[in-house]
């Protein structure tokens, strides 16, 4: 069996909060895919609430807490990233953006990721593609086609086997991530921290020969 | 082994009093500190240098050249010249009339600095800081050890026939310390060319610095100046001292709640266990930075950042009271236990000229003597 990891940012502020609940309906529809494609998936939670000083701490001191940094190791080594964070004014949250400011810019290249979102209301939906989105794209990251928005009302609204219903739009997006997880590379890697630039010279490219 | 202070420089308000220096106040207590630095026993005296307020030192030769004539033994270095921004050209003439004026008592440690607007106001470029550092320390590097330099590179004029003056003293360069605090390729250049390296090892965990001098060791070696173990490591550190722990931790809490760095962040509490930052007794600075050697190996060189976060000169001197008469005369003692004998000294000038004479005279008797030279082969990087 293949072996893979899977890693959930949930970035809802109460306990219990949808956002979690959503981070943890998309998680289940994934690793039930991964499980079909005869891969032994490992999951790891990380819920931002519970790092809120760690980060903030880590924004101001330029460093992370052991708890944050053992939390930004193990999705830097991550087959696939479910991200889900609740939309406040028009976008992330701020402890989300945050979060994802003290990763290192090359973190998150190539992970699969699936983007998810709560909100009070359907009108809210965009922000999954006009902010979500472009914030993983320029962190190299690849984002599948599918993100899923969850309002309240859709925790009431039953899968109708079409596209529109919030089990119909997880199951996709579940698929499609799960295809992404299965051929990541990135749980195996060896990074090497001390690699230098290709092509770097101690004495630079000039005068000093 | 050689023990001595840092400053940033910054002209911080005290927190306890809602008092600031005046620019005046502040140049001229750093001048005391050094002095008090060297009367209680001290071997180094370190000045940063910044082109922004709050901080005040500029222009660290003129500090310097000052110190020199009113110390006997200190030796007075950087922390960082900024090599970036800095014309290799000055760099070299600076320095090399300091050394002068000070007999020999000096080194420095090159920085490329991390505020972005510093570069563009000397008309550089933050995004080339490595290649900066690189090729403006490779130009420096010749000017002290060749007469006349023709030289052409990326980021100033060229030069023909250019002869820096005055020439380094005795025909020995300073020595250089390159200071990082994450970059490989700054690690790489000192092992390159058997200069030092400096961690700061103050703002973030030990465990990063480890890592990266770990590194240097093992470059150092591969380009064949010597042994992983004796290459030249320096560390910065950061105490507070109070007889009792309790004082300690009481006395510095407005100051590090306040501090420009950490301020406001994480506690007092968890920062001094992340950090080599220790605010106690005496002893526990001495049982703290007597393990450091476990960490980093046998190394040359301790400084620590007394004076900033807007301390009273008052409390910065008592601090160097505490430091000189009772922790560093205990930290000289464990480092000496079991240190090997081919592990070198810090640096000082009469051990350079030592070294070079001994290289010239190997060379005359036809021995080689490459261990002191810089390799051949610029190219046999990775």
């Amino acid at each position: 069996m293949v072996a893979r990891k899977l890693v959930v940012v949930s970035a809802g502020l109460s306990q219990p909060s949808s956002t979690r609940l959503l981070a943890d309906r998309l998680t289940a529809a994934t690793t039930e895919r991964l499980d079909a494609l005869g891969v032994e998936t490992t999951i790891e939670v990380i819920e931002l609430r519970d790092l809120g000083h760690d980060i903030v701490n880590n924004l101001i001191t330029g460093f992370p807490s052991p708890k944050l940094s053992a939390a930004i190791e193990s999705l830097t080594a991550a087959d696939g990233l479910i991200a889900v964070t609740p939309i406040f004014t028009t976008s992330y949250s701020g402890l989300f953006k945050s979060f994802i400011d003290v990763l290192e810019p090359s973190a998150l290249t190539d992970l699969p990721v699936l983007i998810g979102a709560t909100g009070g209301t359907e009108r809210h939906s965009l922000a999954l593609d006009y902010s979500m989105r472009p914030l993983f794209t320029y962190l190299h990251a690849v984002v599948v086609p599918t993100s899923v928005y969850a309002a309240s009302s859709d925790w009431g609204t039953g899968a109708d086997g079409g596209t529109g219903a919030l089990p119909d739009r997880m199951s996709r997006a579940a698929t499609e991530l799960a295809a992404l997880v299965l051929s990541s590379e990135r749980s195996s890697r060896i990074i090497d921290p001390f690699a230098l630039p290709a092509g770097f010279s101690p004495v630079g490219g000039y005068g000093a020969q | 082994m050689q023990f001595g202070i840092f400053t940033v420089g910054d002209v911080t308000t005290d927190p306890t009093n809602n008092s600031t220096p005046s620019e005046y106040e502040r140049i001229k207590a750093i001048l005391t500190i050094a002095q008090k630095a060297e009367e209680v026993g001290l071997d180094v005296f370190a000045l940063g240098e910044h082109h922004n307020p709050p901080f005040v030192p500029s222009s660290p030769t003129t500090m310097l050249g000052y110190l020199a004539a009113k110390t006997e033994n200190i030796i007075l270095s950087t922390s960082t010249t900024l090599i970036t921004t800095n014309d290799p050209v000055k760099i070299a003439e600076d320095y090399a009339m300091l050394q002068h004026v000070a007999d020999g008592r000096v080194d420095l440690m090159m920085g490329r600095g991390n505020t972005g607007p510093v570069y563009p106001w000397f008309g550089k470029d933050i995004r080339e800081g490595i290649p900066l550092a690189i090729e403006n320390y490779a130009l420096l590097h010749r000017l002290w050890r060749e007469e006349f330099v023709n030289w052409q590179g990326k980021f100033r004029t060229p030069l023909q026939g250019f002869q820096s003056t005055p020439r380094p003293l005795d025909g020995v360069a300073p020595f250089v310390w390159h200071g990082s605090i994450r970059s490989p390729e700054i690690a790489e250049q000192a092992a390159y060319y058997g200069d030092g390296f400096f961690a700061n090892n103050i703002f973030w965990p030990k465990e990063h610095y480890m890592q990266l001098v770990g590194y240097y060791r093992q470059r150092f070696e591969h380009y064949g100046h010597g042994t992983a173990d004796q290459a030249m490591v320096g560390l910065g550190g950061q105490a507070f001292m109070a007889k009792n722990s309790q004082d300690a931790k009481k006395q510095f809490r407005p100051y590090f709640d306040n501090a420009p760095v950490y301020g406001h962040g994480p506690s007092m509490e968890d920062f001094t266990e992340q950090t080599p930052l220790t605010v106690g007794s005496p002893q526990e600075v001495i049982d703290r930075y007597a393990s450091m050697r476990e960490s980093f190996g046998d190394y040359q060189r301790q400084l620590f950042l007394m004076d900033h976060a807007g301390l009273p000169l008052k409390t910065v001197l008592e601090q160097l009271d505490i430091l000189g008469e009772e922790v560093v005369p205990v930290l000289r003692e464990e480092f000496a236990k079991n240190r090997p004998a081919h592990v070198p000294d810090g640096p000082t000038h009469a051990s350079l000229v030592a070294k070079a004479r001994a290289a010239e005279a190997e060379q005359a008797l036809g021995f080689g003597g490459t261990a002191v030279n810089v390799p051949l082969d610029p190219a046999a990087v990775n």
